[in-house]
């Protein structure tokens, strides 16, 4: 919803619905609205069935990878006599992107239902909540909000009164975009740097402190308590376009649109009717020029692509980019793309772990070429040359944070060449009145 | 946050002493290794203290069970822990791309005029205040957020920044 | 895999199949693609990887195409798997070594007139055989950081690391001592330790043998010499009972450096930093270069070597020999010297200087061991006693033969008292000029010989430089003795010599220089039999 959390009438809220209200932050609160009934239910179930409901829904990760939820669960072997963990990935820290923050402000029992019900079903005793640093309020929250939940007896030793031991235990980062890769994640639970492992091992394999463990996002988990109550049907009938996209999804809207703020729509809306009708469209007087829909990571978008693009993940590669974490960011006709592709470049620079060859030297160069650029100090060469090495960046590293400094050069160089010449041989920007 | 640096004629303090001992040992019980309490552990003694000293990188290694140079490693990894004293108000405004475009450049403008630090990572001569830019922090949506010390302040505009300000002494 | 160390292969009878630049290959399951590569003779241009640390798979030189997989592959970081078809020279591989190489040199100072490293260096290498042939780094400033010197013997020219992080895996995994760290993040990232603390591990220097570039450097071979003006010898670390494999290297007959040689049943990869610091006694240019003879006027003059032998065969000749020998003299020469003291049913002594122990806590028995000589248990082999007072036992006898022995100031009054010494050395040292007769003697550098180590491995060491004037290796004096007293010794190469001892010494029975070859074997009574060289 826009901000101050209003919904519009073309939302479909469920994860959202209650932003907003105060009085669903409190364990009595929660409750009154439903919560906490999915988890009874669940805790009554076998993992194993847990496990089936969620596949069968067609629940995918919202954190970025869109792997399908049940099948990342369904990895966890049971009985295999070692401990089980879940890692809750909330460090939110895409650009464009933040709809987790706000789950966790408003909703943190809905959070802490969600993850209670896949430690059930994957067998782990012991969860750990990486929220990032920065987000003190839902860090305040979350603290709070699993105390209550010990105090009622939902967690604990006896979770519920019924069963397994569910421990929660909230772990805060300290400032790094790369611990919201899952493997770097795990790391810096475990005391390192955050450096990204190598695949195979997977984690549900040796995960976090070499035990088999279970990383899913914020968002994701908070789907699942509905799914338990309503059933996979319903969310499998939450689809506009591809059956292969499910459920509702938080979009985080922002940059040079009306109403910035998170819409939750049903996969498959269109994405012209989200940022014109949803978003409010430009400010008075400017006009659209460019979407990255899936926070900074994936390949920008003109608005003759974004307006055609059904909001889902194959709606979205079919329009030459992807869905992500569903971090939607609006450029207008007064924003520089040179400008806004080389603060990009900066960003993956500073957050560059530092281990692979490519990342770590590529990041900076393509950074320092592109402030030259916007600089109007920059040639033709330079284009060739950002190109070449963002191709040497894409598919050769540990993770992808390469690939994602080279996306949005690539595809920004492809589509807004005339702002890169303009800079090259007039030495000018042509947004902005004054010279580059 | 208080923000004193060591003086070199003082003798180190440690910072697991008492209650805060025992909160490190309330930490340890959450993991199965001495080593992931370490990020934890950092924030205590960043709490205490400011920032995190060599001296403290020392005491928290022995606690762990690591050495100094590790935990110097993990330290220089995560931005948010300091190395070196910074004025009672830490304040970082977010730049990145989607804020760069609501015009957080003018927000950082206003940051370090009416502070009177001048430049990005200098404390201002008075001892309240530092600023600096960094990487997005989550709330796109609310451009251009602004964090003073703990305090998340969204929506943060230049003609806002005096008063913001004045809450801070 | 990773965390594995990279030369260990999974416990698995599994065999897999498969195929690397056109050349089919069979390897133990769970191999990785690139040691599988180098069995079938295909050498993957690589940096972070090394067979004894585990695997980190960040430089990604490595990266190799395998058909129908979607990306390229670490190689040193994948296993094998049935029917993988694998190019490592690939248009798509070779672009992708050329990228990695391309990035490494951006910020890579142009330093190699004045790096170390260069000539031995695989930034250089590799980059000759596979990089641009120029750079386009445009008006952009190379990153600069200046150098820490880190203590002991290693030097770090920042500038110049490529963060490989061999150094800080074998810190951490090897030494098991995490002194090295990985600090900052991006491309500010550099290697570093606490301040305060330096590196002071006993296997520390081992990270400057690590690093492939010129990042880490030896102050002690800082600006000596050119790594392509140098002659590599195999040898054997000569300064404790350990027997690390070692590379000699020398420079206008000079040993200007000592190097690990890679043993997996001995040192693995690596060389203690007191070890290999120790090698400038073998340059000594004060040394007896000609045999000496006491004359009428009882001084000591220079002679021929039959004129010297023929004066000390008169002096030994029914006399009972009491021996003071070195245990670094090699188990040929400590073996003629046995013979002679046993004929004339005399006995023999060692002492050995001791130090403190310095073990390699991630390798299976390996440390600088307490005893600082190599050939300890050859000396107790042939029944020289491990004394403190060695030269005690020579009132026992009419003549005092020492070889190689260093005297120590309580030995002197003992040497003080005895009429009839006969010295085989490197030098003369002025308390000994008592002497009769002096025979000029190789040290370890200059001659061909074995050392049997304290798990009774036999080793052999080649001659590194030459000898100086008319020096002749100790056993090739002991032997032409014993000629000169009526004994079968005539010998002319070591490996003679040591064919000789084979045949008469049930331990080293079936042994030979060409069995040992570079790796060596252990002896008999070790509890296995005499087995042969891998």
């Amino acid at each position: 919803m826009g901000y101050p959390h209003r919904s519009h009438p073309k939302e479909t809220p469920v994860l959202s619905k209650h932003f907003g209200d105060a009085q669903a932050r409190t364990l009595e609160g929660w409750k009154q609205r439903g919560g906490y009934r999915a988890l009874e239910q669940a805790l009554g179930m076998t993992p194993a069935d847990v496990v089936n409901v969620v596949k069968e829904s067609g629940l995918r990760g919202r954190g970025g990878a869109g792997f399908p939820t049940g099948l990342k669960w369904s990895f966890m072997k049971p009985g295999d006599g070692k401990p089980h963990y879940l890692c809750v990935n909330a460090d939110e820290s895409e650009p464009g992107t933040f709809k987790d923050r706000e789950i966790m402000r408003w909703t943190p029992h809905a959070l802490i239902e969600g993850a209670a019900i896949c430690a059930h079903a994957i067998g782990a005793e012991t969860t750990y909540i990486y929220i990032r640093g920065e987000f003190t309020e839902p860090l305040r929250i979350m603290e709070a909000a699993v105390k209550e939940a010990y105090a009622a007896g939902i967690l604990g030793a006896n979770a519920m009164g019924k069963g397994p031991r569910i421990d929660v235990f909230v772990h805060r980062g300290a400032g790094a975009y790369i611990c919201g890769e899952e493997t770097a994640l795990m790391n810096s639970i475990e005391g390192k740097r955050g450096n990204p492992r190598i695949k195979p091992p997977f984690p549900a394999a040796a995960g976090v402190f070499g035990q088999p463990t279970t990383i899913n996002n914020v968002e994701t988990l908070c789907a699942v308590p509905h799914i338990l109550v309503n059933g996979a049907a319903w969310y499998k009938s939450l689809s506009l376009s591809s059956p292969k996209s499910t459920g509702t999804k938080l979009f985080s809207a922002c940059g040079t649109i009306a109403r910035p703020g998170n819409y939750e729509v049903t996969l498959g809306f269109p994405f012209k009717d989200f940022l014109y009708d949803l978003c409010g469209g430009p400010l008075p007087g400017r006009r659209l020029k460019a979407v990255i829909p899936g926070g900074s990571s994936v390949p920008i978008q003109t608005m003759e692509e974004a307006e055609s693009t059904l909001m889902d993940y194959e709606g979205f590669v079919a329009k030459g980019t992807m869905l992500g974490s569903g971090g939607v960011i609006v450029f207008d006709d007064s924003v520089c793309m040179v400008r806004m592709i080389a603060r990009l470049a900066r960003f993956y620079a500073h957050e560059s772990c530092a281990q692979c060859t490519q990342c770590r030297e590529g990041t900076a160069w393509t950074t320092r070429i592109l402030e030259r650029i916007e600089r109007g100090q920059g040639t033709m060469q330079d284009l060739d040359v950002l190109l070449e090495l963002s191709e040497n960046m894409t598919g050769k590293t540990i993770c992808v944070l390469s690939d994602s400094c080279a996306a949005p050069i690539v595809s920004g160089i492809a589509k807004f060449k005339s702002e890169f010449e303009a800079h090259i041989t007039g030495k000018k920007c042509p947004v902005s009145a004054a010279a580059a | 946050m208080s923000a004193h640096g060591t003086d070199a004629a003082e003798a180190y303090k440690p910072v697991f002493a008492g209650a805060v001992s025992g909160e490190l040992d309330a930490l340890l019980a959450r993991y199965p290794t001495k080593m992931a309490a370490l990020l934890p552990a950092l924030w205590l003694v960043q709490r205490e203290r400011g920032w995190v000293s060599p001296e403290a990188m020392v005491e928290v290694a022995e606690r762990l069970g690591l050495t100094p140079a590790y935990v110097k490693g993990v330290v220089s990894f995560y931005t948010m822990y300091h190395t070196h004293p910074v004025g009672r108000h830490f304040i970082q405004v977010c730049t990145t791309s989607p804020c760069g475009a609501c015009g957080a450049e003018k927000v950082v403008e206003a940051m370090l005029k009416h502070t009177g630090c001048g430049d990005l990572g200098a404390t201002s001569p008075d001892g309240r205040f530092t600023v600096i830019e960094v990487e997005c922090l989550g709330a796109c949506g609310f451009a251009t957020p602004v964090m003073v010390n703990d305090d998340f302040v969204e929506s943060v505009t230049p003609d806002k920044v005096p008063q913001l300000l004045t809450q801070y002494k | 895999m990773p965390g594995e160390r990279g030369g260990g292969l999974m416990a698995d009878a599994a065999v897999v199949n498969l195929t690397i630049e056109g050349r089919a290959v069979s390897v133990p399951a769970g191999t990785s693609i690139l040691e599988a590569a180098r069995r079938a003779g295909v050498l993957v241009p690589h940096y972070c990887y090394h067979p004894g640390l585990p695997v980190a798979g960040v430089c990604r030189m490595c990266l190799v195409e395998v058909e129908k997989a979607p990306k390229l592959v670490p190689s040193c970081a994948t296993a094998v798997a049935e029917g993988n078809v694998v190019h490592v020279h690939s248009p798509k591989a070779l672009e992708a070594r050329k990228g990695v190489l391309e990035f490494l040199l951006i910020n890579h100072p142009l330093d190699c007139p004045i790096c170390d490293q260069a000539g031995e260096c695989e930034l250089q290498d590799y980059t000759f055989r596979e990089g641009r042939a120029e750079g386009r780094l445009g008006p952009e400033p190379k990153r600069f950081t200046p150098a820490e010197d880190f203590g002991g013997d290693v030097l770090y020219v920042t500038n110049r690391c490529i963060l490989c992080t061999r150094c800080v895996r074998f810190m951490d995994d090897v030494a098991k001592d995490p002194v090295l760290n990985v600090s900052e993040r991006g491309d500010r990232a550099i290697i570093g330790k606490f301040e305060g603390r330096d590196l002071t591990h006993p296997w520390a220097a081992n990270v400057v043998d690590l690093c492939p570039v010129g990042a880490l450097i030896s102050k002690d071979f800082l600006h000596k010499a050119r790594a392509w003006e140098l002659d590599r010898t195999a040898s054997i670390c000569p300064n404790c009972t350990q027997g690390c494999n070692t590379m000699l290297e020398t420079r206008d007959n000079m040993v200007v450096r000592m190097k690990p040689r890679p043993n997996a049943e001995v040192n693995h990869y690596y060389l203690c930093d007191e070890g290999r610091a120790d090698y400038r006694w073998m340059n000594r240019a004060d040394r007896l270069e000609a045999p000496l003879v006491k004359q009428g006027n009882g001084r000591l003059s220079a002679i021929d070597w039959e004129s010297a032998l023929k004066a000390a065969a008169a002096h030994l000749n029914g006399k009972r020999i009491f021996a003071v020998v070195s245990p670094m003299l090699s188990t040929e020469s400590l073996w003629m010297l046995s013979r002679l003291v046993e004929r004339s049913a005399g006995a023999g002594a060692f002492r050995v200087r001791r130090g403190a122990e310095a073990p390699l806590a991630g390798v299976k028995d390996l440390a600088l061991r307490a005893e600082r000589a190599a050939n300890v248990r050859a000396a107790e082999i042939f029944g020289f006693v491990k004394s403190e007072h060695p030269l005690e036992g020579a009132r026992h006898g009419d003549v005092l033969l020492l070889a190689g022995h260093e005297l120590a100031p309580e030995d002197l009054p003992v040497l003080a008292k005895s009429h009839a010494t006969i010295v085989i050395g490197t030098h003369l040292p002025d308390e000994a000029r008592e002497a009769l007769v002096a025979f000029p003697a190789t040290n370890i550098a200059e001659e061909d010989g074995t050392f049997v180590n304290l798990r009774g491995r036999v080793q052999r060491y080649l001659q590194a430089r030459a000898a100086p004037g008319m020096a002749r290796p100790v056993w090739w004096s002991a032997a032409d003795l014993l000629a000169m007293l009526g004994e079968r010794a005539s010998y002319f190469t070591a490996a003679e010599a040591f064919a000789a001892m084979a045949a008469a010494r049930p331990e080293f029975a079936g042994m030979s220089y060409d069995g040992l070859g570079l790796a060596g074997a252990a002896i008999a009574s070790a509890g296995q039999p005499a087995g042969a060289a891998r």
